[in-house]
């Protein structure tokens, strides 16, 4: 340091100004609205936050589709689609409380900083008043929080681990997806049925929070039928070459193995084990056989030929013949040309409860919304009568039990209903160990500002 | 006039980026609120942050980067590890910034000298192979093995039952500096269309940047920058004279990983959550682009180039085929249909294309990145162009050497 006309003194006194400069703009700040984001024009908006590029990108482009055929649904536009068939019938197709319904959209790129990047833009720059989507349940429990502090309302896509309602609830945040354990539970009975009570399993897991979740609600569900757990071994997230994990499969007593994997690692490994033969190897005197617990549309589209027997669970399908499903079906196949999926459903859904929620408690306010939709029962959306359950914010539904079909006759129709499990049967207490335990809290609600 | 140290040049040059860092919120907001327009506005709280974040991060890594020449692929290890000190503290301790912000920089720089000390055995792409090899591994070992700490995929945040041992009754309840509450404006004034936001967490970063800015300003300028320098020029011939250039190497490896940890704590304290991908290999990767847009061995190009991946990654990936409709409903269908359709391709969930082209047009056509723009620019305005080395040209690329050297 040379010459330096800086002294303590002088500096002193040039930060006090500048405090003081800054702090006195605070004087004019008007009052706070009661809420964040309060709409105060004749229109409201509501964030779309989804993955438009990377691993789930597919799902999320389904899922926007579905998101922006619901907007127009409630601005009265189209033919209505589930307002029709809905038991609530407060929305009549006219906006919401007199405003018109705008949305914004968004990039999650399947990375929880980019969705909180992109849900923090929203909320700040566009004033949206509610967030709807998150495929992954990394990004849904991350946007989830960010909601949380920033005082809006999150209504969840395409989440499948427990933590989302489990250990990770917010006030709020909401899912209509149902989760892990709801898989285990309901795919159960039916593996009893097919596959008895005397195999010995094999598990490989992605080996992530989801992976987890999902093998540990699968092994306690199937150890329960008398199932013997063999082995379970986690394998890399995107790792595409399984061929050595699924080599040890065959040496290793077990008759049964069971792919926690998503997405592309689903197809890849469930191909895999096509190619290496395990669908037509014997062992332990039996047929082996392979399950897959989370199914979703585009990855039986990726598998073709390999799925056929194979099975597993889904939150909803369009080939269901109520009436909520055939006027969604009909409104999405007009608009686009082909069935929705899964996670378009969720997010179609989610984002007409909400809209109903508003109209029911007559206000935008976060907690005004959080009283509506909470203990909330409807049905007419595709899944029989629903409870939103107020304790952890978790849609109670039926679930459905899939299997690859034997002979599809479209590209649409790769999977089959085999069994819709009552909702009983995969009900749990909002205390359940695998949710968080009596630890696990909603805190309280925040309307922000 | 000169102040601390600097000469009276780089007084004006670090006066006119004080002046850009503190009038971001105005610069930032050039379209009035409601016009078709309003879209590419970046003047909100979060962006505003993340250019001065990521700002940082470039910052430094143009300290290994573009001084040594060395090509570090791992340095969002560092970042993450930033972070995840940052969020551990607000576990711990409580949500005032101050306890984890040091820490950060103690922790990535206590992980850089171990990296560096063994990745800095080579060179060239070896250096850069090891540094990545590294990042990866830190990267997989957050998303899985390190869950108990790093909470794997969900990303580290703070519960309730956290024990937080100081956190006083009254205090807020995320991010704060002594009281000053990180995600809260002080100031939202509407002058006739123009809504401009000043956020308590902006002008935070804000005058952090200013204070690491004038830190490498200083480093850039002195006989250990020299030193880096020669080392780019000519390792080899520096080992004959007899120099050992190690230590120099080890040392600008540290200070840009403690730069990198600064960002990342930053990131937690605007948002307090932590998560593994912000050590995948994409996020150093991110960072050599936006120093090598920016233009890299300049002072000023890697916070251009931070600025410029930051505000395509938020404002064209959020345009979308109904904003597009918005902007060409006046013209006649067929046209308005036509230019839909292209657009399409370069806005929204194409946002990589876009500025995957443009950085091929600034590599192609402008080796020394945006700094070398703005110099071409200011050269067509001058009435005399000046020679090689004229005014101001230490601030900017030496004509010759290729980014990847």
């Amino acid at each position: 340091m040379s010459t330096t006309n800086f002294t303590r003194r002088g500096l002193m006194k040039t930060g006090a100004a500048t405090g003081a400069g800054f702090a006195l703009p605070t004087i004019f700040t008007s009052a706070a609205s009661a809420f964040t984001n309060e709409p105060t024009g004749d229109t409201v908006t509501f964030g779309f936050n989804v993955p438009q590029t990377g691993p789930y990108a597919e799902e999320g482009l389904d899922e926007l589709r579905a998101q922006e055929l619901a907007v127009e649904h409630i601005n009265g536009m189209g033919d209505g689609g589930m307002l029709n068939t809905f038991s609530s019938k407060a929305l009549d197709g006219t906006g919401l409380l007199g405003k018109k319904v705008n949305f914004v959209t968004g990039d999650t790129q399947t990375k929880s900083d980019a969705a909180r990047a992109s849900a923090r833009s929203m909320i700040e720059k566009d004033g949206v008043v509610m967030i709807n989507g998150g495929s992954s349940s990394g990004v849904a429990v991350a946007v989830q929080g960010l909601c949380q502090e920033a005082g809006i309302i999150f209504m969840a896509g395409l989440t499948h681990s427990n933590d989302t309602t489990g250990k990770d609830r917010k006030a709020n945040g909401f899912r209509h997806f149902f989760n892990a354990y709801m898989s285990g539970a309901a795919l159960a009975p039916v593996l009893k049925n097919a596959y008895g009570t005397d195999r010995r399993a094999y598990h490989l897991t992605a080996d992530y929070t989801w992976g987890w979740t999902q093998q540990e609600s699968i092994q306690s569900a199937t150890e329960a039928l008398g199932w013997e757990t063999v082995n379970n071994v986690l394998t890399p997230v995107g790792a595409g070459d399984f061929s050595s994990y699924i080599t040890p499969v065959l040496n290793s007593g077990a008759d049964v193995l069971i792919l926690n994997h998503y997405g592309g690692d689903m197809v890849n490994s469930l191909t895999q084990a096509v190619q290496f033969g395990l669908k037509d190897a014997q062992a332990n005197g039996k047929d082996f056989e392979i399950i897959v617990p989370l199914y979703s549309e585009l990855m039986a589209a990726g598998a073709g030929e390999n799925i056929k027997g194979v099975y597993g669970s889904m939150n909803w399908n369009w080939q269901l013949s109520d009436e909520g499903t055939q006027a969604f079906v009909k409104s999405f196949g007009e608009k686009y040309g082909f069935p929705p999926s899964g996670s378009a459903h969720t997010c179609y859904v989610q984002t007409l409860l909400y809209a109903d929620a508003v109209t029911r408690a007559g206000s935008f306010n976060p907690c005004a919304v959080v009283e509506a939709l909470e203990d909330f029962e409807f049905d007419g959306m595709g899944n029989g009568p629903t409870l939103y359950r107020g304790a952890d914010h978790q849609c109670f539904k039926d679930v459905l039990v899939m299997k690859g079909a034997e002979n599809p006759t479209t590209q649409y129709d790769t999977l089959e209903i085999v069994e819709v499990t009552p909702v009983e049967q995969v009900t749990y207490a909002p205390d359940h160990p695998m949710f968080g335990g009596a630890e696990a809290s909603l805190g309280e609600c925040n309307p922000g500002a | 006039m000169k102040i601390l140290g600097l000469s009276a040049k780089d007084t004006r040059f670090l006066l006119i980026v004080i002046f850009l860092t503190l009038a971001t919120p105005i610069l930032l907001q050039p379209f009035p609120e409601g016009s078709g327009l309003a879209t590419f506005n970046a003047g909100y709280p979060d962006l505003m942050q993340r250019f001065a974040i990521f700002g940082i991060f470039a910052i430094g890594f143009n300290i290994l980067f573009g001084l040594t020449g060395y090509l570090s692929f791992g340095h969002a290890a560092f970042l993450g590890v930033g972070s995840y000190t940052v969020v551990w503290m607000y576990k711990l301790l409580d949500y005032n910034v101050v306890w984890g912000l040091p820490l950060a920089v103690i922790t990535s720089g206590i992980f850089a000298l171990l990296i560096g000390f063994v990745s800095l055995r080579r060179s060239g792409i070896y250096f850069s192979i090891l540094t990545l090899a590294f990042a990866q591994m830190s990267y997989n070992l957050a998303y899985s093995v390190l869950t108990p700490i790093t909470n794997g995929e969900t990303g580290l945040q703070v519960y309730s039952s956290d024990s937080q041992v100081l956190l006083g009754a009254s205090e807020p309840t995320t991010p704060h500096f002594f009281g000053i509450v990180m995600r809260d404006n002080f100031w939202q004034p509407n002058f006739g269309g123009w809504q401009f936001t000043f956020n308590n967490g902006y002008y935070f970063t804000a005058i952090i940047a200013i204070i690491v800015f004038y830190i490498s300003l200083r480093i850039f300028r002195s006989p250990f920058g020299l030193m880096l320098r020669a080392i780019k020029t000519n390792q080899t011939r520096l080992n004959y004279t007899g120099i050992n250039t190690r230590p120099y190497t080890l040392a600008a490896f540290v200070i840009s990983g403690m730069y990198a940890g600064l960002a990342g704590g930053l990131m937690a304290a605007m948002d307090p959550l932590a998560g593994a991908e912000r050590m995948q290999w994409t996020a150093s990767g991110e960072v050599v682009l936006m120093v090598i847009l920016g233009g890299a061995g300049t002072l000023m190009g890697p916070i251009l180039g931070a600025g410029f991946i930051k505000y395509f990654e938020n404002i064209f990936s959020k345009i979308n085929d109904q904003i597009l409709q918005g902007w060409f409903s006046w013209m006649p269908d067929w046209l308005s249909g036509l230019l839909i359709e292209i657009s399409h391709f370069f806005v929204g969930k194409s946002w990589h294309l876009t500025l995957g082209l443009l950085f091929m047009l600034v590599v192609i056509f402008l080796p020394g990145g945006l700094v070398e723009a703005g110099q071409r620019i200011a050269r067509l305005f001058k009435k005399k162009p000046p020679e090689n080395g004229g005014k101001g040209s230490d601030h900017h690329p030496q004509p010759a050497p290729h980014v990847a050297e």
